[in-house]
């Protein structure tokens, strides 16, 4: 196997992620977006790990840690959006543009 | 001008051997002095809350320990002299430059010790009355020890580099204080005016230290002094430039014009931040700078030092001026603050370093005073304006006596602390030639007279005007301020010309000693003038606000409108008074250098003294309009354009800001990949 | 390496299909008009990275992937879609009008991305695997080697933990409030 090959597919999962970051109005599908992205990083993280063989697996534990912190990322994430959509009744992330001038 | 061929005469002359030095335990410890602040702030922050009062006996306790230690290391060098600069730790590397930390005890720094720990030993006494109650006292009393701390930390310094580490400190800690009621905007602003105007001057301090450093090869204070004094050809300019750079920083922090602007704003602290601020703290901090550099400027600088006498002369008169008009009572005396610093600026840049830090030293015993005593007033009748006061003899005797005793120790009555500190200053002024800069101190000396004894008028004598019952202040607020009176009434005795001149000695205790002129006796015509200029500001302040009180009230600034009618028919009366003595200096030219300031126009500029109006105007739309606000405007105006047009690409939509950073760090990655 | 070589190594098959898999799956996150479909979607991609990293013998990972992932987030999310009441129907406005800037940014990334990936390593290949990685190792690394980010990483979810509670309670009206009040005095 070509290491590439992951890495490509990763690059893949990664991109798809940032379009539908970008593209997406509802948040709660922004951070499914998100998700995707996190995944990519694995996915790479992983693939090297299996190309070094480092006695450590670092790569692994990485891994590991990405999925922790996405799994904190998802719990503080759809709490914001709860507390958003409760205050403006709506969850779409372009009716949110209090951060202009 | 000082002759300074042969430094090493001149130096014997003040310099004396140090009897107390290395070894000497007290001296070892004595960065304690600078650590227990600091320790103090942490206890505050973590466990304050949870004792009876709330922090403050922490605070109180560790100022209790700086004053009583301070004390002990000024006693021995008042006995025998100490010289002592502990072993730096050093704390980083930058290259070959060591940062580090450590302590020095000389004269100088010792006499700062005992000012910073005894004033702020009383004020934070003071403190636990006045901020009893109030919103967040913990977080006060915190910030107040660090504030402190800051400030011991700065005197300590032995380098430059923990100078400016300990200049931060106050500046932040000063921050925190004036902001404290930060629930009104315009506190809020007054912390981050100060804040600004600070930060401004300090780049100046900054780079004139690495300007220094550099060519010497150290930050050290005394290896950069050694440098100097050695061999002053070979760095001239160098020391030129840091000189005037590092007086850029101490004219933001002793406020000096025209970085002046932010002290009177600094007031929406609370008081005991201002007493301590004016007193002892953060605006000396300028003046201590000086005098800590003193041999740079007297054996290198002379262009540098026309620059601090000049600045020290005009921030002078202008302060005074201006505290003239001021109806809020910690205005006046902020004001007055500015001018003091004004005088002690002035003689450091005179090339007289004792009668400065003598002038330093009273100052701070009657200005920490009158704070106190103004605060004891505002907490009584819960204003902060003397058009609110009035009468106050009666209800609050303590306070009264103590302010007066204050009153009279600023504006240089004989024999109290301010006369023997003023009369140095301008009897130095006339040794070393400065003849105008000499007028201006006399003329200064009249102004302070008079605008104190109008502050007293209005504040003690009268009728009271206010809403509530003005009362004493308990003993905890009390005390402090009788001891700060004594001390007002007799600190100026340590340096009698003639009598007993310990002063001098005990500052001139110090490794690079000063060269300077020291008189043997009083400058007889000059004292003379000098109290004579004081005793008329008195005299003019009592006709215009004791005698004829009310009729003042009707031509003030601010006025109150019941008295009014009451004015009205005692108007042409006053005229002589008005016209003769009062319009000239209160009239135009304090209003014009007050509009310059608080941007209020008064258009009621009336009476006499067409000639000093139209000087005033003239300085005023050439150089202050033309020159300062109109940079200030245009640069705002360019930001303003600017920032209208860029505007429109905040759109606020989290999305495409996300688009463009996606964008921008994939083509940033590929102008890498081109480019390499 | 050329085309035929790769295809003659069987894991390579398996490769091609979850790839495909994950790759359709990915799409249909950031493209269908459903939410719950989307969620489900992305369960559909995981299952298959999950399925990647077993071919990649990162068994542990791969468990830890279906178990938080897929057991624990999707969970989380389908809630968060049923309390937020996101549109759920076909005809909705998901997406911004403007796609084609997304398109190009998602693009631009991709070519970087992969650009980079081709240039720095060729064909080198991934050998030597099939051994596993056991999560005894795993373990021990865990709590010697990375024991401190270990810790950082518990003190994290413990931060979001509490975040999450503080956020999505639903503060008192004052009028609860002052009810509570008076059942103290």
């Amino acid at each position: 196997m070509l290491l590439n090959q992951f890495l490509i597919l990763g690059a893949l999962l990664f991109s798809l992620g940032i379009y539908g970051l970008l593209v997406r109005r509802n948040a709660v599908m922004v951070l499914l977006s998100i998700e995707l992205m996190l995944n990519a990083v694995n996915v790479n993280l992983v693939a090297f790990e299996a190309f070094l063989q480092n006695a450590n697996v670092g790569g692994q534990i990485f891994a590991i840690f990405v999925i922790t912190v996405a799994a904190a990322e998802v719990g503080v994430g759809l709490a914001i959006i709860l507390m958003i959509f409760r205050n403006r009744t709506s969850a779409n992330i372009d009716e949110l543009d209090l951060m202009k001038w | 001008m000082i002759k300074l061929t042969n430094f090493a005469i001149a130096a014997t002359e003040t310099g004396r051997a140090a009897q107390y030095g290395e070894g000497n335990p007290f001296l070892e410890w004595a960065w304690l002095i600078v650590i227990v602040p600091f320790l103090a702030f942490l206890a505050i922050v973590f466990f304050g809350k949870r004792l009876p009062r709330r922090g403050g006996e922490i605070a109180v306790g560790a100022m209790a320990f700086v004053a009583v230690y301070a004390a002990v290391l000024f006693i021995m060098n008042v006995t025998g002299g100490v010289e002592f600069v502990g072993d730096p730790v050093e704390v980083g590397k930058i290259g070959t430059f060591a940062i580090e930390w450590g302590w020095v005890v000389d004269g100088l720094s010792s006499m700062m010790y005992l000012v910073v720990g005894l004033l702020a030993f009383l004020i934070f006494t003071y403190a636990l009355g006045y901020m009893e109650g109030d919103v967040r006292v913990t977080w006060f009393f915190a910030a107040f020890t660090l504030f402190a701390g800051s400030m011991l930390l700065l005197v300590s310094a032995p380098n430059l580099i923990q100078l400016i580490v300990g200049w931060e400190g106050v500046g932040l800690s000063s921050y925190l204080l004036i902001g404290h009621y930060w629930e009104d905007k315009e506190n809020s602003s007054a912390g981050m005016k100060a804040f600004y105007v600070n930060k401004v001057a300090d780049i100046g301090l900054i780079i004139g230290a690495f300007v220094l450093a550099i060519p010497v090869g150290s930050f050290r204070i005394s290896d950069i002094l050694t440098a100097v004094v050695d061999n002053p050809e070979a760095i001239e300019t160098v020391a030129m430039v840091g000189a005037v750079l590092l007086f850029i920083g101490a004219m933001g922090k002793s406020a000096q014009f025209p970085f002046h602007v932010w002290l009177p704003d600094a007031m929406a602290g609370p008081t005991p931040v201002s007493a301590l601020m004016h007193a002892a703290t953060m605006v000396t901090a300028g003046v201590y700078l000086v005098a800590r550099m003193f041999p740079l400027y007297a054996e290198m600088a002379a262009d540098a030092r026309g620059l601090v006498i000049t600045i020290g002369a005009i921030t002078l008169i202008i302060a005074g001026l201006l505290a003239v008009v001021q109806d809020d009572i910690k205005k006046v005396l902020a004001y007055s603050t500015v001018s003091q610093l004004g005088y002690m600026v002035a003689a450091l840049g005179a090339g007289a370093y004792t009668a400065g830090l003598f002038h330093l030293w009273t100052h701070a015993f009657f200005k920490g005073l009158l704070f106190l005593g103004a605060g004891s007033v505002i907490h009584s009748v819960h204003s902060n304006n003397m058009s609110d006061m009035g009468g106050l003899r009666k209800p609050m005797p303590v306070t009264f006596s103590t302010f007066v005793a204050g009153t009279l120790a600023l504006a240089g009555i004989f024999p109290l602390a301010g006369f023997f500190s003023k009369d140095e200053v301008l009897a130095a002024f006339n040794h070393e030639g400065y003849t105008a800069v000499l007028v201006i101190g006399i003329i200064g000396a009249f102004i302070t007279a008079f605008y104190m004894a109008r502050t007293v008028f209005l504040t003690f004598y009268g009728t009271y005007k206010g809403h509530g019952h003005p009362h004493e202040s308990p003993k905890v607020m009390t005390v402090p301020m009788m001891i700060l009176a004594g001390l007002a009434v007799v600190g100026g005795w340590v340096n009698i010309p003639g009598l007993y001149t310990g002063f001098t000695e005990w500052v001139g205790t110090r490794a690079h000693p000063i060269a300077e002129h020291h008189a043997e006796s009083f400058d007889w015509p000059v004292l003379a003038i000098g109290l004579t200029a004081a005793l008329l500001g008195i005299v003019a302040g009592y006709l215009l606000y004791f005698k004829d009180k009310q009729t003042q009230l009707e031509r003030d600034t601010f006025r109150i409108p019941l008295l009014w009618p009451l004015l009205e028919h005692k108007y042409y009366l006053d005229d002589l008074y008005l016209g003769g003595i009062v319009n000239p200096i209160k009239g135009p030219i304090a209003r014009f250098v007050n509009w310059t300031n608080s941007y209020i126009f008064d258009g009621i500029v009336n009476g006499a003294g067409f000639l000093a109006r139209a000087v005033a105007g003239v300085v005023y739309g050439v150089f202050d309009q033309r020159g300062i606000d109109l940079a200030l405007n245009g640069l705002a105006f360019t930001t303003d354009g600017a920032g209208g047009k860029t505007r429109l690409l905040q759109t606020g939509k989290v999305q495409q800001y996300a688009g463009a950073t996606v964008i921008g760090a994939a083509l940033l990655v590929i102008g890498f990949v081109i480019f390499r | 390496m050329t085309v035929a070589d790769w295809i003659a190594e069987p894991t390579n098959w398996v490769y091609l299909v979850l790839a495909l898999v994950i790759a359709v799956s990915a799409l249909r996150v950031v493209t269908s008009t459903n939410v719950v479909h989307a969620a489900l979607f992305l369960v559909l991609a995981l299952a298959g990275t999950a399925g990647l990293f077993l071919l990649l013998s990162a068994e542990f990972v791969a468990w830890v992937l279906v178990l938080v992932y897929i057991g624990a987030v999707i969970v989380l999310f389908l809630f968060g879609i049923m309390i937020t009441r996101a549109p759920t129907g076909p005809n909705v406005e998901v997406d911004h009008q403007r796609r084609a800037p997304a398109a190009m940014a998602a693009f631009l990334i991709f070519i970087v991305t992969a650009g980079s990936a081709l240039t720095a390593f060729g064909d080198k290949q991934i050998s030597n695997l099939g051994r596993g990685t056991s999560t005894e190792v795993i373990g021990e690394q865990l709590l010697q080697r990375f024991v401190i980010p270990f810790e950082v990483v518990s003190f994290v979810l413990l931060a979001a933990l509490i975040g999450g509670i503080t956020l999505a309670r639903k503060d008192a009206t004052p009028a609860e409030e002052m009810a509570r009040e008076g059942s103290d005095a």
